[in-house]
C-alpha cells in the first residue's frame, strides 16, 4: 500500500449552537482552535472542499429562522450566504407543498465536476448546486417521483428530529454514480447523476414484526463507499452493521461478528481512505427505549481489519465507566494520514482524537455544545 | 414604511429598523429582500408560509397572511416568537 503524504488537517465541527475549526499540524501533535462560527446557530453540517481544500460549506439554521446555505472560500475566514438555498419547488395553488426545515448533509460533487455540490435535507430532499453552493435546485428524480414520495413517509417516519436524507456517496470512478440513505426509507442508487432512482435494500434487516419488502420501514443510519475500492459500500443501519460488494446486491450482516453485549446498532460508519477491509464503527445502546447512550455507560469504538469478519474493540483513553454519550451518525471520520487519524465528537460536547488508528484516543475539546457532525480534510498542496 | 428588526435578524440589516415598501405584507418582505438578501427566507418558507417562530405585527396588531394589505403610513414589526420560554 502506498504511503500517504503528510498534510495538515483541519478538522470541521458542526454543533447545535455554532461551527469550530480545529487545524491540526501533519503530526497531529498540536491544534489551533477557530471558533464559533455562527454562534447560536444549528450548524448540521461543515464541509470541507477536497478538491480545492480552502472552501467550507455550512448548513445553518436557528431556532428562530428557516435553514441556509453558507460558504467560505477562504477557510472561514469570511462567509457569504447562498443566494438560492436548498428549497422544494412551490406547490400549485390548492396543493400541499413540502418546506426544507434543514439541510442535514452535504457532499462534494465529483473530482471532475469542480463547484458541483449536494445537499440532503429533512424532510427527505435532494439537491444540487453546481456553482459551489451559490444557488441549489431540487433533484426532481428523486424529489417529485410518485412512488419515492411515497417512500419518504411523512414525520412519524423519520428520527425523532426528523425525516434525514443522507449519505450521499458519489462514485469516484463515474459522476452520474450516486447513492443515497434515507431514515427513513432505505438505500438508493442512481447510475443516471439523479434522474431516475431504485433501491438497495436485499439482505438489510427491519424491526421485528415488520416486512422488509417494505422500503418505509428500512432505516440505514450511515453509508460509506471504499474510496480505493468502490465498489465495496458499508453500512451502519438501525437494525446491525451491513457489506455490499457490487455487483452484487446483496447486503450481508457483518455486524453478527460483534460482541453480543455490545451488539451492532449505531449511528457512525468510518471506512479506512485505502484499505477497504478496515472499518470502524461506535456502538450504542439500542435496547429497549432506544437509549442512544454508549453501552452500559462505557464508550468504545470497533474496528474491523478483515471486512467485518471479526472485530476488535478500541477503548484506550476513554472514560471506562460512567459516560453517557454518545456519537451521532455525521460525527466520526477519519483522515488521510499514515497511520490513519480518527475523530469523533460526541453528543455531550467532547471531541475525541486519534493519531494511531483507533488504538489510543486523547481529548482534543470538551465543553462543546452537542456534537452533530464532524470532518476531517487536508490542507496544503 | 418603518420596519423594526428582531435580533436574529440584525446579521442582515445591520440596524434595528429600516425603511421599506409593499402594499402587501408579502411585497414588503421582498422589498426587504432585495435589500437584504437572504432575509425572507429566513422568515418565509418556499410555500409562502410564515416560519413558525417568527411574529408579524403591523399596528400592533398580528397579522397571518402574506396577502395582508399595508398602507405607506403603517408600523410593521418583526418579533422571534417566544417560543422556548
Amino acid at each position: 500500500m502506498p504511503r500517504a503524504k503528510a498534510r495538515r488537517v483541519l478538522v470541521q465541527v458542526a454543533t447545535r449552537k455554532g461551527a469550530w475549526l480545529f487545524h491540526g499540524d501533519a503530526a497531529r501533535k498540536t491544534w489551533r482552535v477557530d471558533g464559533p462560527h455562527f454562534l447560536g446557530h444549528v450548524v448540521h453540517h461543515l464541509v470541507l472542499d477536497p478538491r480545492d481544500r480552502r472552501t467550507l460549506l455550512a448548513a445553518a439554521k436557528t431556532g428562530h429562522l428557516g435553514p441556509t446555505v453558507f460558504r467560505s472560500t477562504d477557510l472561514g475566514k469570511s462567509w457569504k450566504e447562498a443566494a438560492r438555498p436548498p428549497a422544494f419547488a412551490k406547490a400549485p395553488e390548492g396543493q400541499q407543498g413540502r418546506a426544507v426545515d434543514h439541510t442535514f448533509w452535504l457532499t462534494p460533487g465529483h473530482a471532475s465536476e469542480p463547484g458541483s455540490w449536494y445537499a440532503g435535507t429533512s424532510p427527505h430532499g435532494l439537491f444540487r448546486s453546481s456553482d459551489g453552493g451559490a444557488t441549489w435546485e431540487p433533484v426532481r428524480g428523486l424529489n417529485d417521483d410518485p412512488q419515492y414520495r411515497a417512500w419518504m413517509g411523512g414525520s412519524q417516519d423519520g428520527t425523532p428530529d426528523g425525516p434525514k436524507l443522507h449519505s450521499i456517496l458519489v462514485d469516484p470512478r463515474d459522476a452520474a454514480h450516486l447513492y443515497l440513505g434515507m431514515s427513513s426509507g432505505g438505500v438508493h442508487e442512481s447510475r443516471d447523476r439523479g434522474a431516475s432512482w431504485a433501491p438497495l435494500v436485499q439482505g438489510l434487516e427491519v424491526v421485528e414484526g415488520l416486512d422488509p419488502s417494505n422500503i418505509v420501514f428500512h432505516d440505514p443510519h450511515c453509508v460509506r463507499l471504499c474510496p480505493t475500492l468502490p465498489d465495496r459500500l458499508y453500512q451502519q443501519n438501525h437494525c446491525g452493521i451491513y457489506r455490499l460488494d457490487r455487483p452484487s446486491t446483496q447486503w450481508v450482516r457483518v455486524g453478527k461478528a460483534m460482541p453480543k453485549k455490545v451488539g451492532d446498532i449505531g449511528f457512525p460508519m468510518v471506512v479506512h481512505p485505502r484499505d477497504p477491509d478496515t472499518v470502524w464503527v461506535f456502538p450504542m445502546d439500542g435496547t429497549t427505549v432506544w437509549p442512544r447512550v454508549s453501552p452500559d455507560g462505557v464508550p468504545a469504538a470497533f474496528v474491523s481489519r478483515n471486512g467485518g469478519a471479526s472485530w476488535k474493540k478500541q477503548a484506550r483513553g476513554l472514560p471506562q465507566r460512567q459516560a453517557w454519550w454518545t456519537v451521532k451518525r455525521q460525527a466520526m471520520t477519519c483522515d488521510a494520514g499514515d497511520p490513519v487519524g480518527l475523530y469523533f465528537g460526541t453528543t455531550s460536547g467532547e471531541l475525541w482524537g486519534s493519531r494511531d488508528e483507533g488504538e489510543t484516543w486523547a481529548s482534543l475539546a470538551a465543553h462543546l455544545p452537542e456534537i452533530y457532525a464532524v470532518e476531517a480534510g487536508a490542507l496544503g498542496r | 414604511m418603518k420596519v423594526l428588526i428582531p435580533g436574529p435578524l440584525l446579521s442582515y440589516t445591520r440596524s434595528r429598523e429600516v425603511d421599506a415598501t409593499g402594499a402587501t405584507l408579502g411585497l414588503l418582505l421582498s422589498s426587504l429582500d432585495a435589500q437584504y438578501p437572504g432575509l425572507k427566507f429566513r422568515v418565509v418558507d418556499e410555500q409562502d408560509q410564515l416560519r413558525h417562530h417568527v411574529r408579524f405585527f403591523v399596528n400592533g396588531e398580528q397579522v397571518f397572511e402574506l396577502h395582508h394589505a399595508l398602507q405607506p403610513t403603517d408600523s410593521v414589526q418583526l418579533v422571534q416568537a417566544l417560543s422556548g420560554g
